[in-house]
């Protein structure tokens, strides 16, 4: 499994990345000699083996329905780089 | 008699509790170290001197109305930038949160502060914890107090180098591969990290949230007892938490190992037939001799299935970081790249996140992304899972015969700054054996067991089972009893082959 530099440019989009030509060139090479290095696991026979996605396992941890303070508009919105009243702005979603 | 700030935690508890030194002194004397060798070390990223002078004085005030105060009541304590401080800003070492002020606390950060602990200030640390030198910093490299030359390992890598040069006294990092153990063991100090659940991940930044676990960094083993007293218990805000009570960690520090079990690991003395180097080698099976004169059972036994942590390792934690750090968007909280005119949506989260993410960051996203895209899945994820589950099996297997497992922490002593930054692979091996515990959530430790014959610190590390804390802790206070390494303070070597160490500026 080799990729390509396209390829990559499709991983960036799905990631969110916009990618320079330079970092596209880069990551591509990085990424194949990594995903080389990785190749040796499929080598071993899992057949029958149960992932294992937790090292605890647990299942539905619920508690009470207690209400509690939540933040206020003001503490949540401290943080955001660009507000209009108790809003995040972002640009022009919907034309 | 040593400065305050060279002390451990439990010494100045009982310095503090018979009042022949007061939390603001004890402070005044970690600070005066700061201020020494911070210009040399840039361990912090940032210093909380006023609210932590607020603190000494409410311990010293509470201790002069003779309340009865906690064990750890003004001990000066480091955080890892790692943990959300309430009004302070948390970084995770990234660009993308640089003025990111937390409106909560961790629940480590509670703890702490419930506990009297005096928060002196933010640790450097690799990018989102993903790193093994912290020299993945967006905000600067960190040195190594034994040698400014050197990394101090990562990605707690502040955290372990202050503590080594007692610019803090304890220090809290997060461990996901190693994080905790790795710089621990490249700086001389104690480092664990608990059984996965046992202490709440609510508030730490999530890298890895499988893997994630926060420990303490300290001088010596008591102080690691002690602060695990203090961090360790179930918490309903981390759904993964541990509800089993947590015990008094203290009472397991006894100086012998009657009965006890301990097998070397034979996958982390050599991974897929690389040996590790020779002095660490030495050191280890040196420590391996101590357990036995201490009245320790010990044999050697196989993992086979270690040999292929850094794989699985490096498809499952990108593809969960890959995963967490998608809320970095650029519209709720941290760094957004300025848009010019009317950018769409998808273009401003492109661009602040190009513009935010170091390299190695987006590296480990590009990865995880695509070991989790459609058509990869099976072949990278699927098979990563069930091979850590062949992992944890051999862990299983070995616990059978085995109390404990020893082995080096790290294959090498702390490299030189900028020896492994171009090779993203040879930089992973650094975190080959301590990456597998991690992998099965199971308690490691490292401890100081050496010295290089250039000086560096060597590491040990002890493996134990599931919520199995205390027998490491009983393993490694015995084993420390008998050796001198853990009261070697860095900057008691500075005149070592001549070589610049912390203190070389003030004793220059």
């Amino acid at each position: 499994m080799r990729l390509t530099p396209e390829q990559v440019e499709h991983v960036a989009l799905l990631a969110r990345l916009r990618l320079s030509e330079e970092e596209r060139e880069r990551f591509t090479t990085q990424l194949n000699s990594i995903l080389e290095h990785f190749e040796q696991l499929q080598q071993l026979d899992t057949s029958g083996v149960p992932p294992m996605s937790h090292a605890v396992a647990m299942s539905n941890v619920f508690r009470e329905d207690d209400p509690a303070d939540p933040l206020t508009p003001e503490d949540a919105l401290q943080n955001a780089p660009d507000r209009a009243r108790d809003c995040f702005r972002v640009p022009r979603v919907i034309e | 008699m040593s400065a305050l700030n060279d002390l451990t935690a439990h010494e100045l508890s009982e310095l503090l509790g018979k009042r022949e030194a007061s939390a603001r002194e004890v402070l005044e004397a970690t600070c005066a170290r700061i201020d020494e060798v911070e210009d040399n070390l840039a361990a912090y990223l940032l210093l909380t001197r006023e609210e932590a002078e607020r603190q000494a004085s409410a311990v010293d005030e509470r201790r002069a109305r003779g309340e009865d105060l906690p064990a750890l009541a003004g001990v000066p304590l480091a955080l890892k930038d790692i943990f959300c401080t309430k009004g302070i800003e948390t970084t995770c070492g990234s660009r993308i949160l640089k003025g990111f002020v937390p409106p909560y606390d961790a629940d480590v950060v509670e703890r702490c502060r419930e506990n009297g602990l005096v928060l002196v200030g933010k640790t450097n640390m690799d990018e989102f914890a993903m790193g093994s030198s912290t020299e993945n910093s967006a905000f600067g490299v960190t040195h190594n107090p034994w040698d400014l030359e050197r990394v101090p390992g990562g990605s707690s890598g502040g955290s372990a180098a202050a503590a080594a040069a007692s610019s803090t006294i304890v220090a809290l990092g997060t461990d996901t591969g190693g994080s905790i153990r790795q710089p621990a063991s490249f700086c001389g100090v104690v480092g664990l990290k608990p059984t996965y659940g046992r202490i709440s991940r609510y508030g730490v930044v999530a890298f890895a949230s499988s893997l994630d676990q926060v420990g303490a960094i300290t001088k010596d083993v008591r102080d690691c007892a002690l602060m695990l007293n203090v961090l360790a218990g179930h918490d309903p805000r981390d759904s993964t938490s541990i509800a089993a009570p947590a015990p008094d960690y203290t009472r397991a520090l006894v100086s012998e190992l009657a009965g006890m079990r301990v097998g070397l690991v034979k996958e982390f003395m050599e991974y897929q037939g690389v040996g590790v180097d020779r002095e660490v080698g030495a050191a280890v099976r040196g420590a391996v001799e101590r357990f036995h004169e201490l009245g320790a059972e010990c044999g050697e036994v196989s993992l086979p299935h270690l040999n292929y942590s850094i794989p699985v390792y490096y498809l499952i934690a990108p593809a969960e970081a890959s995963s967490n750090l998608a809320r970095y968007d650029g519209v709720q909280y941290g760094y957004r790249t300025p848009e010019e005119g009317a950018a769409d949506i998808i273009e401003m989260y492109r661009k602040t996140r190009d513009d935010g993410f170091g390299p190695e960051v987006k590296r480990r996203i590009m990865l995880g992304t695509y070991a989790l895209s459609a058509g990869y899945y099976d072949a990278y994820y699927l098979k990563a899972s069930q091979v850590r589950g062949l992992i944890r099996r051999d862990f299983d297997r070995a616990f059978e015969q085995y109390d404990i497992l020893v082995g080096p922490t790290s294959p090498t002593v702390a490299f030189r700054l900028g020896e492994k930054t171009e090779d993203p692979i040879a930089m992973y091996l650094s975190d080959v054996c301590t990456i597998p515990v991690n992998m099965g959530g199971l308690p490691g430790m490292s401890l100081p067991c050496g010295f290089s014959p250039d000086g560096m610190p060597i590491g040990l590390q002890l493996v134990g089972r599931s919520l199995g804390e205390e027998a490491l802790l009983r393993a490694a206070y015995a084993f420390e009893q008998t050796t001198d390494f853990h009261r070697r303070r860095a900057h008691s070597v500075r005149e070592r082959n001549g070589r610049r160490c912390v203190v070389a500026r003030a004793s220059a």
